[in-house]
């Protein structure tokens, strides 16, 4: 707008002044593109060494010729004798979609009983919960473990989804509240003097009106869950149930890295939450702004 | 108003705090009495007597965790708690200074929204793949950074920079830098897109320069966005963990080793609950500060 009122008036350096704006573009687009493509450098050697046979990787996976893609990687990585992929993706996705779904629902449904509450312990409740925020997880580890041991949880997935449920439902009650705080109380008004108890207020208000913010969590939750390390690490080490990311650190070899085998490993598991990333983009971006700028 | 006849009425009298109850006791179940656990671990010993401030005391003086007079001097270890300290110093600045400069910079560009989701990837990636991709990087025959140096011909950075201990933190944390410039950059691009475009056009009719925009409309808007990022970054740096196990378990020689990992190591391989849970609660410590000021420049916002 303003550009057009000025040229109007500068009609003597016009030319000048476009050249200027159309140099200043080009450096804006060479350097963001330069920038842009240097950030995948290291995420293209990956897919390269993974997708290209060991050969060819002799010399660095940026010499291209000759370039002859091959699964022979990905298929070693997939059934590898002492930490097959294969039953690590697997186990993974057992413990990541139960570990998104139980969160989601309880870390919801407290989020709505807590805003809704007139209790005097809301309060304190809301700021105990934004504190374990901060928490890391090395401080619950040790008793942790101890605990499930005693309750036949280590080694079992079920356990895990627990902790994994646990460990999310602060930042889902906080998300959640955020979110409901900005909703219309016609609807639920009128539901809840039709008689609706607050539990079917919930499920059939509520819940229907927040997909957009279901989606942002379970995008970021599923994530989470399926590229955590440390609480696997701690709670699972019976080799046919560890999860994909604990398989990771076994295919390195003692001495000699074989970069082929372990790229392939590093592409596998990546997958997936690229996936979702790809899929729930905008609310995953969404999600992860509104979590932390609310 | 008035209620129908014949329905109850008492689920409008009872509080629906009790919907929150599940996620409650599971909270209190498998966070905070652990938690707590941890916290009673690391002042009692062996025999559960009161052991006063003495893990702590041999904790800080383990030169894994400090080992003073090492440190700038001479290449690390430094000691854990110095190596995250270092992080922070090294990778706040970095991540939120580039986070921001990206963020500006793809504001205007064609495919800037394709170019911010490259630069996303970091952060979808795991952390353990992080790793990986590190040690990959910065390999001597594999990796793309020791290749470039050999070619501008400086040897001392054409290995593998993760096996020498005055090459393998900064390796880490430049790596770190790469993979979570991303959360600031969407961020920023986030609270870029709030500012009202009225202030630029009234600033431009001011004959404001670039620089000054940034300075006295840019900078000022961002003011809550940068809180969250530094609050957060800072707390993401303090609990690094799976990045530096998988790339270097903290070598070599302990040149690299981090809280969170020196942690694991006390609890999980030598076997010291009373060690552990004294570190652990230092980093807790670190992090609760972080989080107790977050929530009160958040608040004073909220309120101003």
């Amino acid at each position: 707008m303003n550009g057009r009122v000025r040229r109007r008036v500068l009609v003597p350096g016009e030319a000048r002044h476009r050249w200027r704006r159309a140099a200043s573009s080009l450096l804006r687009h060479l350097l963001a593109w330069g920038l842009g493509l240097l950030w995948v450098v290291p995420f293209a050697g990956v897919a390269m060494s993974a997708l290209r046979p060991s050969r060819e990787l002799l010399h660095g996976w940026w010499r291209l010729e000759p370039l002859t893609l091959s699964s022979e990687n990905l298929a070693r990585a997939l059934d590898h004798p002492t930490a097959a992929m294969a039953q690590g993706l697997v186990n993974s996705l057992r413990v990541a979609i139960p570990g998104t779904l139980l969160p989601l629902l309880l870390g919801s449904l407290a989020a709505y009983g807590l805003l809704r509450s007139r209790s005097r312990a809301r309060r304190p409740l809301m700021m105990g919960v934004v504190l374990l925020l901060a928490v890391p997880q090395q401080m619950v580890a040790v008793p942790l473990f101890r605990l499930m041991r005693d309750a036949g949880l280590v080694n079992s997935h079920a356990g895990l989804v627990l902790a994994h449920t646990a460990w999310a439902l602060p930042w889902m009650i906080l998300f959640f509240r955020n979110y409901f705080a900005t909703l219309p109380r016609e609807v639920e008004e009128a539901a809840l003097l039709d008689g609706a108890g607050r539990w079917q207020t919930y499920l059939r208000v509520i819940l229907p009106m927040s997909l957009p913010a279901v989606a942002s969590a379970a995008a970021l939750q599923s994530t989470w869950v399926w590229n955590d390390f440390f609480l696997a690490l701690v709670l699972v080490y019976r080799p046919d149930l560890l999860l994909a990311t604990q398989r990771i650190p076994l295919l390195r070899g003692q001495y000699q890295v074989d970069w082929g085998l372990l790229s392939s490993a590093a592409l596998l598991v990546m997958a997936v939450p690229v996936l979702v990333f790809a899929l729930l983009q905008r609310y995953y971006v969404r999600g992860l702004v509104g979590w932390t700028l609310k | 108003m008035r209620p129908l006849p014949g329905r109850p009425r008492r689920s409008r009298r009872r509080d629906p705090l009790w919907l929150a109850a599940p996620a409650l006791v599971l909270i209190l179940a498998l966070v905070v009495v652990p938690a707590a656990e941890t916290l009673w671990l690391a002042f009692v010993d062996a025999g559960g007597r009161w052991a006063g401030l003495a893990h702590f005391q041999a904790v800080l003086q383990d030169p894994e965790t400090l080992a003073p007079g090492r440190f700038p001097g001479s290449p690390p270890p430094w000691g854990s708690l110095v190596h995250n300290l270092v992080w922070v110093a090294l990778h706040l600045p970095l991540t939120t200074g580039l986070g921001l400069a990206l963020a500006l910079l793809l504001q205007e560009v064609r495919g800037g929204s394709l170019l911010r989701s490259f630069v996303f990837l970091g952060m979808v990636t795991p952390l353990v793949v992080g790793g990986v991709l590190i040690r990959f990087l910065f390999d001597e025959n594999a990796g793309v950074i020791p290749a470039l140096f050999r070619n501008l011909g400086v040897e001392s950075l054409a290995r593998t920079w993760t096996a020498y201990p005055q090459l393998a933190l900064p390796a880490l944390i430049l790596g770190s830098v790469w993979l979570w410039a991303g959360f600031a950059m969407v961020l920023y691009s986030a609270g870029l897109a709030s500012i009202p475009r009225a202030y630029y056009e009234a600033a431009l009719v001011d004959g404001a320069g670039w620089w000054s925009r940034f300075r006295h409309i840019t900078w000022p808007s961002l003011r809550p966005v940068t809180a969250v990022v530094v609050a957060m970054t800072v707390l993401w740096e303090l609990k690094i963990f799976d990045l530096v196990y998988t790339a270097t378990q903290g070598g070599p020689g302990g040149a690299s080793m981090v809280l969170a990992l020196q942690m694991y190591f006390y609890g999980f391989r030598s076997l010291d609950p009373h060690r552990a849970a004294a570190v652990a609660t230092l980093l807790t410590l670190c992090t609760l500060l972080i989080g107790l000021w977050f929530v009160r420049t958040a608040e004073g916002g909220e309120r101003g």
